[in-house]
């Protein structure tokens, strides 16, 4: 279980970002992050990640606060995937998917017959394991954006913990054409359905809908609302953090409620 | 193959290459040498010109060779990693010119300091790379996500002209037999003459050396971004932190021994990414080997090229290289 309690957050000589935001997020949960530019999605994220720590209040993660790990402790029950990964170097698929073992292993060890299993596992479930041998940068954006979320398996892969494993994704679908869209939908969800804990941040409703089975409605670093996504994905909801006046239908198909965005009410923030 | 399987293989390939071409280097050279006459303790040491040149003139002169040469590009790859742009080396960034002053100054002045056993020069050397990675390190991180590669070219080329501009200053200053010693520090060359410079830059390698052997992995990471690296359980401070002063160390020790000799630092990693890929682990060893045996290689070629007269390495080196680089910059734009 995951707790955000009272969070506070601005960078160096800054406003601040977040602004008490207290969040509960049970054990294999899947949870949508939205909000308007600004709002401190990706803040959130970050600082969920270990990678910012909270100016004020606590974030803990079965009861262990967050911010007391060691980045390797952290790192084995916590990954983390940025909506972009540019590389300095050639690196194979097979190599990116590997660094995923790091926290897992000493300075001076070289994988061994059990990392392999767990890479060609990674490899298998993120549909990436004939490209293991490819370069990194030949593959198309959803090619690499499953190859880091396997990476990224790889990392929460530790025999040691048996608690919960959380997975972050900053808008994994932000600069992915339809297609691509709908297969990192589907891999979310089964790895959700394997028992992963999935936070992901988006600025697309209807991917919200028809993936999370909860939200959190960020507004200028304060949570708005958070709960049931039947619930929230609301008229009213749409209106108050876009400034956006929408449609909401329901699919016929798959039972999930469609945004149609309409008018722009009010102006926007400017961030 | 597996990751283990290839690193042994490989490291074992350029281990083997790199051992022949340096036991191969000091049997070259204007003079030939016989091999039984070097060895024949019948004859005394004074009387035996072929013992001497081998043993005064040649063998520490490879020796400096292979030292320089696995430093300087060893430092290469772990400041191409750091500052996440294959086109940064000690050379470009400017960091052998910073190393090059400090040595000179100390020589020009003939500061005498030494500490716990390392004499004045290493030491100044290393001050002046320190100082000019920590001048590139900061602008990288005052912007951010890595070094482009403009502002890294004209970082260097910055540091480059302020330094030299300095060194010539300090040669002003100096009289003529004290700057013509002083060449050395502007071009590169490899012809110590004794084993001095380099038992004196030793500790400064070894320790560069043992900082280096825990980054490959973290390197790696660092390959991706900083915030990347984080994520995977890197402590990305202290890692940065390592990996520049042991490229500082590094740099410092190797222009100590030998002068700014240019572009080792990007040449070698260049090649042997091509012929074994990325990975650091395999990468940096790989690297330091491929560097030995390639200024040794040089080395005998200034030697011999235009023998009687010798050239220094480091005009070799940036004839190579210079044409190699600009190819590069138009590979990668």
């Amino acid at each position: 279980m995951l707790r955000v309690e009272g969070v506070w957050f601005r960078y160096e000589n800054d406003d601040e970002v977040l602004r008490d935001v207290s969040l509960t997020i049970p054990r294999g949960g899947l949870v949508g992050v939205i909000g308007p530019n600004g709002s401190g999605k990706s803040t959130l994220l970050r600082l969920l990640g270990g990678l910012s720590t909270p100016s004020r209040g606590y974030l803990t993660l079965d009861d262990d606060d967050l911010t007391s790990l060691s980045r390797r402790t952290l790192a084995c029950r916590v990954a983390m995937v940025p909506q972009e990964t540019q590389l300095a170097f050639e690196y194979s698929v097979l190599e990116i998917v590997m660094m995923g073992r790091y926290p897992h292993l000493g300075a001076f060890s070289i994988e061994g017959p059990d990392d392999y299993r767990i890479v060609t596992r990674a490899l298998e479930s993120t549909g990436t394991a004939h490209l293991s041998a490819r370069l990194f940068t030949t593959l198309s954006g959803g090619e690499k954006q499953r190859v880091v979320i396997a990476s990224a398996l790889t990392q929460l892969h530790g025999p040691r913990h048996t608690g919960t494993q959380l997975l972050l994704l900053d808008e994994p679908t932000a600069s992915l054409d339809l297609g691509f869209q709908l297969e990192i939908t589907e891999l979310v969800r089964t790895l959700n359905a394997q028992g992963i804990t999935v936070i992901v941040s988006t600025h697309d409703l209807n991917l919200a809908s028809s993936l999370c089975h909860e939200l959190v409605l960020l507004r200028e670093g304060r949570v708005l609302a958070a709960g049931a996504t039947t619930d929230l994905l609301t008229r009213n909801n749409v209106r108050a953090l876009y400034g956006v006046e929408a449609q909401m239908t329901r699919n016929a198909a798959t039972g999930h409620t469609l945004v149609v965005p309409i008018a722009r009410t009010q102006p926007g923030q400017g961030l | 193959m597996s990751v283990r399987r290839r690193f042994f293989v490989t490291q074992a390939l350029f281990g083997g290459g790199t051992l022949l071409v340096c036991c191969l280097a000091p049997l070259i050279g204007p003079t030939t040498i016989s091999l039984t006459r070097v060895f024949d303790t019948a004859i005394p040491f004074a009387e035996n010109v072929d013992a001497q040149i081998f043993f005064i003139a040649r063998l520490p002169r490879m020796l400096a060779g292979a030292l320089v040469g696995a430093t300087l590009a060893s430092a290469g790859v772990v400041l191409q990693a750091l500052l996440r742009n294959p086109l940064a080396t000690p050379f470009t960034l400017g960091v052998s010119a910073g190393a090059s002053l400090g040595a000179m100054i100390v020589i020009i002045f003939g500061v005498r300091l030494s500490f716990l056993g390392v004499p004045a020069t290493p030491l100044a050397s290393f001050a002046g790379s320190l100082v000019a990675v920590g001048l590139v390190y900061s602008l990288a991180r005052a912007r951010g996500r890595g070094l482009s590669t403009n502002v890294l070219l004209l970082a260097g080329v910055t540091l480059n002209s302020l330094f030299s501009a300095t060194i010539l200053f300090v040669q002003y200053l100096a009289d003529f037999s004290e700057s013509f010693r002083a060449i050395r520090w502007v071009m590169g060359n490899l012809d110590v003459s004794s084993y001095d410079p380099i038992l004196s830059a030793l500790p400064m390698v070894g320790l560069a050396f043992v900082a280096f052997a825990t980054l490959p992995r973290t390197l790696n990471l660092l390959a991706l971004g900083t915030d990347h690296a984080a994520t995977r359980g890197v402590n990305v401070l202290a890692a940065q932190r390592l990996a520049f002063v042991s490229a500082s160390l590094a740099t410092g020790a190797a222009v100590s021994v030998g002068g700014p000799i240019g572009f080792i630092g990007i040449i070698v990693p260049h090649i042997v990414r091509l012929l074994v890929g990325a990975d650091h682990r395999v990468v940096l060893p790989a690297s330091a080997m491929l560097g030995a045996a390639f200024l040794v290689t040089c080395d005998v070629g200034a030697r011999t090229l235009m023998s009687p007269v010798e050239l220094p390495v480091g005009v070799i080196t940036a004839l190579l290289g210079g044409p190699f680089f600009l190819w590069l910059l138009i590979r990668h734009s």
